[in-house]
């Protein structure tokens, strides 16, 4: 016999490690990553390639030599990091772009503050935030998709870049609306223009509801955003139907979907407690929506993202689980 | 839907691989280690001396205290020692050793298998051959029941909980004994209910042992045919759930209340007890027969023989392992217990106690901890904790010593489920320090308390 | 351009201003009180704030001998006599002089003589560990190797042997103030006198099992057998719950209990040569004989004057 194994209870463990946690998040993402290369083609797939393997290696490389710690590579959450940061940059982003921004996204918004579990901001959006402001050219030049074997490349802008610009020349949204030829059910499935991760809501609510399914997230913080964001666009639609854009456009377009799904409720970044969840949800719904109504930039839910993440450890203090027989 | 407790829990697989093995009476060993500290509280008191003569059932210890339990021989022989020996930790514990002659019994104890279903109507005489019978919470608690049995005045208890629940994985003893043994656990449940003097009394029972439901219906449902005694008792189905079995848990299951923080059941009303407790109830006093005896489930994937078996108290663990065939090659843990709460055994010299319910082997696969990684912030240990705590933020604050925290947080709240080590993707041991906090927080509370 | 520079500059220095201005009202306005001799005090601690001295910080040992106006209850191990000194000098008081003292880890039950009968897993904290169960090894009362001593060690002046899987005590950092000793659930760890030149003698062993079955636990171990006691001259040795303990007051520093432990349970520490066993027990040996044979001389004269 050998010698017995002694140590405190529980003596079993659930079947569920940070890695299985990762690779479910990576399968969830795999539809929205498909759909894009199939609608970008091989252009896409560089700066899906470029992006994660620069965000892998530089964990690998950030562990070993600056935080002197075993590579924490295995857990798999840099590729996850790769993944959401190149849904989030255009498909004709240069290879030299998409290398920054994994610099920036792992080596800044992660590894300065300690690696996984310690970083305050999600380090995806770090790195699109940086190139975004860095390289604002790059990150909203957009080429409309022409499929896997397309030849004719049209430029053109996203659906919320298009209401931008075209409210600021004195249009008004139905207007635009019609004169793009937008309709809802194009939104959902697909063929919008934009970053590959505004391609499809289908593809990515499809994945959402993997996570959900195996109980990899909590539905709260998506379910919050999602109801504040068309709370308040109806309020203001409501208001001034031309001026300002309904809630179902909101919902659909932009980085709402992927932002709400993937990143909002990303476990480091956002708070423990469910009614802190919700409060996290609401503020992200609701910064979103004055920056696409109000702000410069035609899409806000980074930033919106980013500046809730920044509340997560107020909302952690203020909001606690019930807990069992104490008021 | 069944009823279940509101707050966390979680859903390990339930592995009753040994729920088809019927109880079998374990041949007596040559020596048994009788245990002075079975219970909580004070620990016993030898009332025999070396080279004593002892039957079965003839005490050997009396109560070292208010909270404390008479201690009975399980054998008939000779008293070699009263020395300390080592327990399953490895640690020294005050133990009388008889060597077994023959199997005398003590007179005065019924050892035939009638059922008496006629309850005596003196309380007191009830609860004294309670006492007198070293029944203590089988459960796994071991506080002793005529204790619990005696409310503070002005406490009101308005439900007996039968808790047949056996939420932990593995486990099967209470089920076969609700099983063959239904019509005495019934009978303890009456006694029990008449002392206490409530109406209502529950068995519950978890959803995942439906022929142990149905026996029990049928069992209540012939015996209030024969007595008024037995109306009021009922069997409710819980949903399957850990960590169900908990007092606090199965309080709010059954009742949809909860006990305060730092108050007992009793302060909502509610009186716990375990099936196996039930049994020894009834056979302390319609069969004046002692704790002697209990059920102990031998089991694991990897071991060869499962079984159910009634085993003499003081038998030792190895005696156990060595007649089923022993320590298989590939176990590397055995657990006296479930594998949620239950305690490695780094003994397996030790004997078996009052309490002891299980006897579990687990292949290094099974249980072999995750090392430890960094903490991703997923509050699954939160979502699981049935008492609503943080275990991410406890750990933290415990690891830093932050006592005013840690008990602001109520640390000193947690039940020791393990829900949360169990729930943990980056294996953090939660609990392990936890429980440590806990420990420490509980004494500052008691001193705390004492100066005032 | 220039304006806007200038109403900058102008805004910004006028806003500090009155930020200031309230600043200083504030503090004048909130001012507490406090002898002066706290702070002089305080700053002449070491300022580890290692709460070795019983009080939980630099600033709350100051304040309680400047309130108490002497230093009869209160000693700062880390600073020692210098900073006592001086303290005292503050204060006018006598100081009161203490030997040096140092931590010593009574156990020597290194991985190779004392055999692991068991593996543990679980979080790396022996009080974790010493709440679970007796320990990896047969030896109940050993170190459970850890390392709480070593967290606990503000000066890093503890550190794990991974060889022996012990921790090592590094005397010129240790300042004897007691965290380590507080830590160890298992008491292991004594603050002992550092001896002339640094040269003591102690059991390194706090097992309180039979001499059998500390002896199978471990090779290293106090068996409680008494030798020590019987060969000491000085009564510096007591024997208690089968485990002996060398008083550091009355030790002279011989080491002939170190040479006759037939474990090796006794330690001597930084004596400039090294121990010759063999004489020092030869020497012993006929010591003893002597005095029996004297004894039984004298119990000879004695019957003979019955007679």
């Amino acid at each position: 016999m050998n010698k017995l194994l002694v140590s405190p209870s529980p003596h079993i463990h659930a079947d569920v490690s940070t890695r299985t946690l990762m690779r479910d998040v990576i399968i969830a993402l795999l539809p929205a990553v498909a759909v894009s290369v199939v609608f970008y083609g091989w252009k896409e797939l560089l700066v899906l390639g470029v992006s994660v393997a620069c965000c892998v290696l530089l964990e690998y490389l950030a562990t070993r030599f600056l935080l002197k710690a075993p590579s924490t590579v295995g857990d798999l959450s840099a590729v996850v990091t790769g993944i959401l940061l190149a849904l989030n940059l255009p498909y004709t982003t240069p290879w030299w772009v998409v290398l920054i921004g994994a610099i920036v996204a792992v080596g800044v918004g992660k590894m300065t503050f300690g690696g996984l579990g310690q970083n305050v901001f999600n380090p995806a959006l770090v790195g699109r935030v940086f190139l975004l402001i860095s390289f604002p050219t790059y990150m909203t030049h957009w080429e409309m998709p022409q499929g896997l074997f397309g030849v004719d490349a049209v430029t053109g802008a996203t659906p919320l870049g298009v209401i931008k610009e075209g409210l600021l020349q004195g249009g008004t949204v139905p207007q635009l609306m019609a004169d793009h030829g937008y309709s809802y059910g194009q939104m959902l499935l697909a063929n919008m223009g934009g970053s590959a991760g505004e391609l499809s809501a289908l593809a990515l609510l499809l994945g959402f509801i993997y996570l959900l399914v195996r109980r990899v997230i909590k539905p709260h913080i998506t379910l919050s955003i999602w109801a504040t964001v068309a709370l308040v666009s109806l309020i203001f639609w409501l208001a001034a139907p031309d001026r300002f854009t309904d809630p179902l456009f909101n919902l659909l377009t932009g980085g709402m979907i992927l932002g709400s799904c993937f990143m909002a409720t990303d476990y480091v970044t956002s708070p423990m407690s469910v009614m802190g969840g919700i409060v996290f949800g609401i503020g992200i719904g609701f910064i979103t929506l004055m920056i696409r109504y109000f702000g410069s930039y035609p899409e806000g839910m980074s930033f919106a993202i980013l500046l809730m993440n920044a509340t997560v450890p107020l909302l952690n203090r203020w909001f606690h689980q019930k807990k069992y027989g104490r008021a | 839907m069944n009823r279940t407790f509101s707050i966390g829990g979680v859903h390990p697989h339930d592995n009753k691989i040994s729920r088809g093995c019927a109880i079998e009476t374990l041949p007596v060993p040559e020596t048994v280690y009788i245990q002075l500290s079975q219970h909580i509280g004070a620990p016993a008191k030898p009332i025999v001396a070396v080279g004593d003569k002892v039957k079965v059932g003839q005490p050997i210890a009396e109560p070292g205290g208010f909270v404390s339990a008479f201690i009975h021989s399980s054998v008939s022989g000779t008293v070699k020692s009263i020395a300390p020996r080592k327990d399953l930790a490895g640690n020294p514990q005050m133990a009388v050793e008889i060597a077994v002659e023959g199997d005398e019994w003590l007179e005065g104890i019924d050892t035939s298998d009638t059922l008496l279903t006629d309850i005596p109507s003196d309380d007191k005489a009830i609860l004294a051959k309670i006492r007198l019978g070293g029944v203590v919470g089988l459960g796994g608690a071991t506080f002793p029941t005529h204790v619990k049995l005696s409310p503070p005045p002005g406490k009101k208890c308005d439900m007996l909980i039968i808790n047949g629940c056996e939420c932990e994985p593995y486990l099967t003893s209470d089920f076969r004994t609700l099983l063959e043994k239904g019509e005495q656990v019934a009978v303890g449940t009456a006694i029990l209910k008449q002392v206490l003097g409530v109406d209502q009394a529950t068995i519950a029972i978890e959803e995942n042992k439906p022929e142990a439901i149905a026996h029990m219906e049928e069992v209540l449902a012939s015996l209030r045919k024969l007595s008024s005694n037995y109306a009021g008792i009922r069997v409710m189905s819980l949903r399957k759930r850990y960590p169900q079995g908990g007092e606090k848990q199965l309080i709010d299951a059954v009742m949809h209340r909860q006990v305060p923080s730092g108050a007992l059941p009793i302060d909502v009303g509610a009186v716990v007890q375990n099936v196996a407790t039930a049994l020894a109830v009834y056979d302390a006093v319609q069969k004046n027969k002692p704790v002697i005896d209990n059920s102990i489930t031998v089991t694991g994937e990897c071991f060869p023989r499962q079984a159910n078996l009634l085993v003499r108290v003081g038998t030792p663990l190895s005696f156990i392992i060595d007649y089923l065939g022993g320590v298989p090659e590939d176990a590397v843990k055995v657990i006296s217990g479930g594998p949620m709460m239950g305690r490695a055994i780094a003994n397996l010299d030790a004997a078996t106690l009052k309490g002891t319910s299980s006897l579990l082997f687990l292949t290094a696969a099974q249980t072999s901890r995750r090392a430890e990684t960094a903490c991703i912030r997923c509050g699954k240990c939160a979502d699981a904790c049935p008492m609503g705590l943080e275990p991410f933020l406890l750990v933290r604050l415990a690891r830093a010593g932050m006592t005013a925290e840690l008990e602001e947080n109520a640390v000193q709240d947690c039940i020791e489920c393990g829900c949360c080590l169990y729930s943990c993707p980056a294996g953090i041991p939660l609990l392990d320090h936890i429980r440590m906090a806990k420990g420490q927080m509980l004494g500052i509370i008691r001193s705390r308390n004492a100066k005032k | 351009m220039s304006t806007t520079i200038i109403w900058t500059i102008v805004i910004i220095a006028s806003l500090g201003l009155v930020l200031a201005v309230v600043l200083f009202l504030v503090a004048e306005r909130f001012k507490v009180e406090e002898d002066p001799r706290i702070d002089i005090v305080e700053k002449t601690m070491p300022g580890a704030n290692c709460g070795g001295c019983g009080f939980a910080g630099c600033r709350a040992f100051a304040d309680a001998v400047v309130k108490a106006g002497n230093l009869d209850s209160a000693f700062c191990p880390v600073g020692g006599n210098e900073t006592m000194k001086q303290v005292a000098s503050i204060l006018g008081v006598a100081v009161v002089e203490k030997a040096p003292s140092v931590a010593v880890v009574r156990c020597n039950g290194s991985c190779a003589v004392r055999p692991k009968i068991n593996d543990y897993q679980g979080a790396q904290s022996c009080k974790v560990k010493a709440a679970l169960y007796a320990g990896d090894t047969g030896c109940s009362f050993g170190c459970l190797g850890c390392g709480d001593c070593v967290a606990a060690c503000q000066f890093g002046a503890l550190k794990m042997n991974p060889e022996t899987g012990l921790p090592e005590v590094d005397e010129s950092l240790c300042t004897a103030c007691g965290a380590c000793v507080k830590a160890c659930p298992k008491a292991i760890i004594e603050i002992r006198p550092k001896g002339p030149r640094g040269m003591r003698e102690f059991v390194s062993c706090v097992n309180k099992d039979k001499g059998p079955s500390a002896r199978k636990a471990c090779a290293n171990a106090c068996i409680g057998c008494g030798i020590c006691v019987k060969t000491c001259t000085h009564g510096a040795i007591v024997l208690e719950n089968n485990v002996a303990w060398i008083d550091p007051a009355k030790c002279k520093l011989c080491r002939e209990c170190e040479a006759m432990c037939p474990t090796g349970a006794i330690h001597g520490i930084n004596f400039p040569k090294p121990l010759d066993k063999e004489a020092v027990k030869g020497r012993v040996q006929e010591r003893q004989k002597k005095a029996r044979e004297a004894e039984a001389a004298a119990k000879v004269a004695v019957e003979k004057k019955e007679d």
